[in-house]
């Protein structure tokens, strides 16, 4: 049980972080874009990560 | 209150009908009982908090007081506008879940979606505003952050989200355009426009009025940007988007620099290339704003973000057990005598200027782009909303409180004696402790000397902008609970704290207002409009810096700190972004037919368009030199004309009058689009009563959930 717990609460914290972005987006991928015609292979992580971050950082993203 | 609870009896005895059983009964009873009992508590720590005239107040007292507050404000006020007033319906998709695209639209989970939105609203504000409103006592700043956070900056941070739910994450300006009219959306985007420009510069001060003169300062604020380098490039090429791993690096890099810090400061040589006068601290500052928003964001801005979204979670976390468990005495007293407008750290009267000075924590007219932008495209279920908007406020608003709790448990001797400005007070240690002595506030040299080496700095006198204050009652209330000799250590690791989410929100900042200004520019030439055009880029850039750069150095020259004319003008303008966006859900509450309702936002908006206004009606026509800006600039001219100045006071005092006239300008700039954007959503109701057509609702139409 307590595993249990602390297994949720990681991974809370790495999709809170973004560390686990690339493998929440290749599950997408396999979900809508795998197989359909005309789609390209999935991006690499390193290509992945420098598009999540230029789109995150593009508007209002702080405060004060 | 009667009809709300008339209601939950009502649903009570539905419940018992349909089941019958007694269990059912007495659930409901116990409920009932704790609630009733959290409101008693509450009610008489708040009473004990405002009534309380002793010599010293228990911190604990103010906590209790706001968490009860917080929960039933949380549990009755915001359960009852989610269901009655915006009538929440969770069977209703998201646009998280309609346009799901993996990236920007992603249904989230709640807790993630919290952390998220708390991460982005939260930000230096909570913290400078509180510490600087506590020289009108503790009791005036506290009660404006309660009461204004509950019934004000929750309700206009949930409003607002749920309206861009609905209408699929628009923006506050595409909404007011939309709903309203034209006039509407383009006052809050040049609002916002402006209100960067003055927030990065009052930011920028307080850095670098943190970093002068002080080496373990300077030095341990250089180190973060090294060190989010290092952390950029070890997830963009090392270990691509291993982001916990990058962070945990960048995080024992900053605290090793903390420590570090302290050795710089003693060494002969690196101690000097450290010590610097505030001017060339402040042209690093702006050379650094350009740098950050020229080069890529995962080497500088993402990284960097990361590392103090960390280092604010951890560190407000961590404060607020060492204040559980220290239970602090307050003592600052409730009431100073500066309600009456003669306060050393700002002039003004309490009325209007504490709930100008306390934005952040209370309402904000920020958090509206927040709960406009990214965060109504990442929630799963309308049912989250009120969580998320109103739930995350009133976590803001408890950071502010313990703000305010750190700079009310200074001797308010010492309070005064660090966060008053040298052209007040004087600039001999003497003449301060004189100064603030006759003001019944008892403070020695020898203790400030003393309180100086023990954090670890040359002096503590006249360090405004809030930061090194809160520093001090930072590492006074960790310092108790993990050892008196480890003072210094706090208070820079304090500072380091402070100062990587400003120079954070600096960046964002400085970015943000270079896209808006290329947005705008791209009006006039196509080409200019293009975010990844080089020149543009460098142009926008530039501008933006020097527009915030100018503010900064006119904040550095100024001999009374510049803090006292930069914040009222960031808080009079972030609450007129409050007034816009309280304006805009006004204005679509009445055209949906809930007019009734509509007071929930109309209350608020009718509150800070009295504060707005008086106060900015105050900063430009008063004649009191202090609190008037025409006053100030004519009060100088004089004394320029008449040869009283001492030199070094002439040679900038063109600079400062121009400055004083065009703040004054500004302050009639912002109040006047304000009235704008009131008087239009005015002119939409008045149509919309008459029967007359007014624009079309842009909600999106229902489809139902899958997710239920």
């Amino acid at each position: 049980m307590r595993a249990y717990w602390l297994k949720q609460a990681w991974q809370r914290v790495r999709q809170l972080s973004g560390d686990d972005a690339y493998e929440r987006y290749l599950a997408h991928y396999a979900d809508v874009h795998a197989g359909q015609p005309g789609a390209h292979a999935p991006l690499s992580r390193a290509e992945f990560f420098k598009q999540w971050q230029d789109q995150k950082w593009t508007g209002v993203k702080r405060c004060c | 209150m009667l009809f709300l609870r008339t209601e939950s009896l009502f649903v009570t005895v539905q419940i018992i009908k349909k089941t019958g059983k007694n269990s059912i009964i007495m659930k409901a009873f116990w409920s009932r009982a704790g609630w009733a009992s959290l409101a008693l508590l509450g009610a008489a720590a708040l009473a004990h908090v405002a009534m309380a005239r002793g010599e010293t107040l228990n911190a604990l007292w103010l906590i209790t007081a706001a968490v009860c507050v917080y929960l039933i404000a949380y549990r009755f006020y915001s359960a009852w506008i989610a269901a009655n007033v915006l009538a929440i319906d969770t069977t209703r998709a998201t646009p998280a879940e309609r346009l799901n695209n993996g990236r920007d639209y992603v249904p989230t989970n709640r807790w993630v979606v919290f952390g998220h939105h708390f991460a982005a609203i939260a930000g230096p504000g909570p913290l400078v505003g509180p510490t600087l409103a506590a020289q009108f006592g503790y009791l005036p700043g506290t009660l404006w952050i309660l009461i204004g956070a509950v019934l004000g900056g929750a309700v206009q941070d949930m409003v607002t989200l749920f309206l861009s739910t609905r209408r699929n994450g628009r923006s506050l300006g595409q909404m007011a355009r939309d709903e309203i009219g034209a006039i509407g959306g383009t006052a809050a985007m040049i609002g916002t426009f402006l209100i960067m420009i003055i927030l990065i510069a009052v930011l920028g001060l307080v850095v670098v009025n943190a970093m002068k003169h002080s080496p373990w300062g300077t030095s341990t604020v250089a180190a973060t940007i090294p060190i989010a380098m290092l952390v950029g490039v070890y997830m963009r090429y090392l270990r691509p988007g291993r982001v916990l791993e990058a962070s945990l690096l960048g995080v024992i890099l900053l605290l090793a620099s903390v420590v570090f810090g302290g050795w710089i400061d003693h060494h002969p040589v690196l101690g000097a290339l450290f010590d610097h006068e505030g001017l060339p601290l402040a042209f690093g500052v702006i050379v650094y704003g350009f740098a950050a928003a020229v080069l890529p964001v995962w080497l500088l801005l993402a990284p960097r973000d990361y590392l103090s979204t960390f280092m604010k979670l951890g560190t407000v976390l961590m404060l607020a057990i060492a204040i559980l468990w220290l239970r602090p005495e307050i003592h600052m007293p409730a009431i100073t005598p500066f309600i009456d407008g003669t306060g050393p750290i700002f002039g003004g009267k309490l009325f209007p200027f504490v709930f100008i000075t306390i934005a952040c924590g209370a309402i904000s007219g920020f958090h509206a782009l927040i709960a406009s932008g990214t965060t109504p495209k990442l929630i799963t279920s309308e049912g989250d909303i009120r969580m998320i908007g109103y739930g995350a406020m009133l976590l803001e608003s408890f950071v502010a409180i313990m703000a305010m709790i750190a700079a009310t448990v200074l001797e308010p001797g010492v309070y005064f004696a660090i966060n008053s400005p040298a052209g007040v007070v004087g600039k001999e240690a003497l003449d301060a402790v004189n100064t603030i002595s006759s003001w019944g506030y008892q403070v020695t040299v020898e203790q400030m000397q003393h309180l100086a080496s023990a954090m670890g700095e040359s002096t503590l006198f006249a360090r405004t902008g809030g930061a090194p204050s809160l520093a001090v009652g930072m590492a006074s209330i960790l310092g108790t609970v993990f050892g008196e000799h480890l003072l210094a250590l706090w208070y820079h690791f304090a500072i380091m704290f402070e100062a990587i989410f400003i120079l954070t929100t600096l960046d964002a900042g400085t970015r943000v207002g270079r896209f808006m200004l290329q947005d705008m520019l791209g009006n006039l030439h196509p080409k200019l409009g293009e975010t990844s055009y080089t020149p543009s880029v460098i142009l926008t850039s530039a501008l933006v810096v020097a527009g915030w750069g100018y503010f900064l150095y006119i904040g550095v020259i100024d001999p009374n700190g510049g803090v006292n004319i930069l914040w009222p003008l960031f808080g009079i303008a972030n609450q007129m972004l409050a007034a816009i966006a309280l304006s805009v859900a006004t204005g679509i509450l009445i055209k949906s037919g809930k007019v009734t309702k509509a007071w929930i936002t109309g209350l608020p908006l009718i509150w800070l368009l009295a504060i707005t206004t008086t106060a900015a009606y105050e900063k430009v026509f008063s004649s009191d030199i202090r609190v008037g800006f025409f006053a100030a600039a004519n009060d100088l001219s004089q004394k320029l004309a008449s040869g009283v100045l001492p030199p070094e006071k002439a040679a900038v005092a063109p600079q400062l009058i121009f400055n004083q006239q065009l703040d004054a300008w500004l302050t009639l700039f912002f109040v006047s689009m304000l009235w704008v954007v009131v008087l239009d959503m005015a002119r939409m109701s008045r149509r919309y009563f008459a029967g007359q057509p007014v624009r079309p609702s842009s909600e999106a139409a229902y489809v139902a959930s899958r997710l239920v």
